[in-house]
């Protein structure tokens, strides 16, 4: 009858917004680990698909209150959700794997940078900071959602039933994810002279990071059937960004892949100088209050 | 005169008015004005709670902060669609907001200095919003009743959320049970203030009363808050910052110091904490995104074209 009916009584798990029941999402899934695998490997490997889900998610969020629309607010707060949701069940399944008792908030907030597995593409400040904007931002999506997309398409028949489970799940979002940053690269290409332009600038940001996708890993490589070989996505990730490029009459950008630091990029820890300040901001609260409970 | 008659009936016979029904210019005009406040103040709102987000303490806080300010992003799309019924505009709408013509709720213009802020403001905020909105459920004008039906639904889970993070904080440390009483301190009075001037000086109320756009006042409102979180502050084990705050078993009701006006009519006029922060920041996203609007209607409008040739 009023609004505040049951308020004071708040001893049951109630229905949280979305997001936020993520252990009813993978319910009745085996958690048990595959038979014969590395656990250190498998541990990684999560985080490397965990790390980019988060990473990317933050920076989307940034995006929150600032978006070219209101409709656009809610659509990249829902992209971010999904991405969020997706790197606590891999962060999760990280802890799992590591046996260590840990758990997706140990993860998130108390590793060190050179700890943290992502690919550098996720982390650069593309919008609403100063290192790029709205067109930065979908070039990126495009990007990643597209490669993402292939990845989780293969994933779901992982020999590890959890990163089955995560992928199946992650399928149905991505694919909305890829279409929204698809539908946005027509507009604006197709929009005004300033928006192209912007566009085509957007493409370029990003394309330098595009590579590193698709560098196999050894942690991959270790463990057959259970990760997916990166290397084995481009020719997919090729022919729809050529689509979608070719839709809006744009041209694949003509920009070098950015070097790795002695061989090492963002899925051995080493980042942009941009990873630090981001997880400055994301981990401050957690790590100043030891021992709290959120 | 007729017509004028119908409307009056229909109001006073507790039925909806709805957009293609005639109705006087004053009620329209006060509408659109409250309705375009009220949309403005769910968007302005997005701020102070968004300014967490990067820095939520645990995964599960932040997706469910996000969650929240984007559920604060639908309701602004819901009021200013209803706005929109009554034949207001939502790009001119957002002008006079950012060129401070329209004003949004004051709350908003107080700072957020904690996470525990984020609870606070689900708690006290959320809950004052609910108490002013629930009676808007059954206002006169069909299009913002319903939208307010939806709206409250979210909000009280919003106020659910604020108040199990301050519960599982005050189950915490030292250091986090501080943080929710230095956030409460600056928050209640605030909240207070969300329902209005005091009935004897508000000028809006009389005749929003007669219309049924509004049907308590102020102060029945408040005081009504004020009863309803007084056990909720008890069961949390936080104390309201006000020394004259007692149970009145001969009114019924809590007794409560004097709200500050000074300080409410100052942040109501434009000098509160982040007035202008809060307005430079919309309209900078607004200002930001103007190439970006202009580029998907120069693209819609070529597409119709090819169609229309095709
Ligand atoms: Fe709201
Ligand atoms: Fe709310």
């Amino acid at each position: 009858m009023n609004a505040y009916e049951g308020l004071v009584d708040t001893g049951e798990e109630r229905h949280w917004a979305f997001g936020t029941g993520f252990t009813a999402a993978l319910s009745g899934v085996d958690r048990a680990l595959p038979a014969e695998v590395d656990t250190e490997d498998l541990t990684a490997y999560c985080l490397m698909l965990g790390d980019d889900a988060l990473i990317l998610s933050q920076r989307l969020a940034e995006w929150c209150s600032r978006a070219p629309e209101l409709e656009e607010d809610v659509a990249l707060a829902n992209i971010a959700l999904d991405l969020l949701g997706q790197a606590r069940l891999l962060l999760t399944r990280a802890a799992e794997a590591d046996g260590v008792a840990c758990d997706e908030d140990t993860l998130a907030f108390t590793r060190d940078e050179h700890e943290f597995r992502n690919v550098r593409l996720v982390e650069i400040d593309c919008g609403p900071g100063p290192g790029g904007d709205f067109a930065a931002t979908i070039a990126r999506l495009l990007v990643f959602s597209t490669y993402r997309l292939a990845l989780l398409q293969r994933l779901t028949g992982s020999r590890d039933p959890v990163l089955a489970a995560v992928a199946a799940k992650g399928v149905k979002e991505v694919a909305y994810h890829r279409d929204h940053a698809a539908q946005w690269t027509l507009r604006l290409a197709g929009g005004t002279e300033f928006s192209r332009e912007r566009m085509v600038a957007g493409l370029e940001r990003v394309w330098p990071f595009v590579d590193e996708l698709f560098a196999p890993h050894p942690v991959e490589a270790r463990l057959p059937g259970i990760a997916v070989d990166s290397a084995t996505l481009r020719a997919e990730v090729d022919e729809v960004l050529d689509t979608v490029f070719a839709a809006a009459s744009l041209a694949r950008p003509e920009v070098s892949p950015l070097a790795t630091v002695a061989g090492r990029g963002g899925r051995d820890g080493v980042h942009t100088e941009a990873m630090g300040y981001l997880l400055a901001e994301m981990q401050h609260v957690h790590r100043s209050m030891p021992g709290a409970t959120w | 005169m007729e017509l004028e008659h119908e409307f009056e009936r229909v109001v006073a016979a507790d039925h909806r008015v709805e957009p293609r029904d005639w109705m006087p210019d004053g009620y329209r005009r006060t509408l659109i004005r409250q309705i375009a406040q009220h949309a403005h103040s769910e968007i302005i709102g997005m701020q102070p709670e968004g300014n967490w987000i990067s820095r939520a303490p645990s995964l599960r806080r932040k997706a469910i902060l996000l969650a929240k300010v984007q559920d604060e992003a639908g309701h602004g799309l819901y009021l200013y669609a209803a706005a929109e019924t009554l034949g207001a505009d939502r790009e001119d709408l957002t002008a006079k907001l950012v060129e401070g013509r329209q004003k949004y709720s004051s709350i908003f213009n107080y700072p957020t200095l904690t996470f525990a802020d984020v609870g606070v403001i689900g708690w006290l905020v959320d809950g004052a919003a609910i108490v002013n909105q629930v009676p808007l459920c059954r206002t006169s004008y069909g299009p913002y009743a319903r939208a307010m039906i939806r709206v409250c639904k979210e909000e009280s889970f919003h106020q659910r959320q604020g108040y199990e993070l301050l519960l599982t904080m005050m189950r915490g440390t030292q250091a986090q049970r501080d943080m929710v009483q230095r956030s409460v301190d600056r928050w209640w009075w605030p909240s207070l203030m969300m329902f209005g001037p005091p009935d004897t000086e508000s000028t809006n109320t009389e005749q929003s009363m007669k219309w049924r756009i509004k049907r308590h006042t102020n102060d029945e409102l408040r005081q009504k808050f004020v009863d309803m979180t007084v056990p909720q502050a008890e069961k949390l084990g936080v104390t309201l910052p006000d020394p004259d705050l007692r149970w009145n078993a001969e009114r019924g009701h809590h007794d409560f110091g004097e709200i500050d006006w000074a300080e409410f009519w100052q942040v109501v006029g434009g000098d509160g904490p982040c007035n202008a922060q809060r307005i430079a920041h919309r309209r900078k996203a607004h200002e930001d995104g103007a190439w970006v609007r202009e580029a998907a209607a120069a693209y819609a409008a070529k597409k119709s074209g090819e169609e229309q040739v095709a």
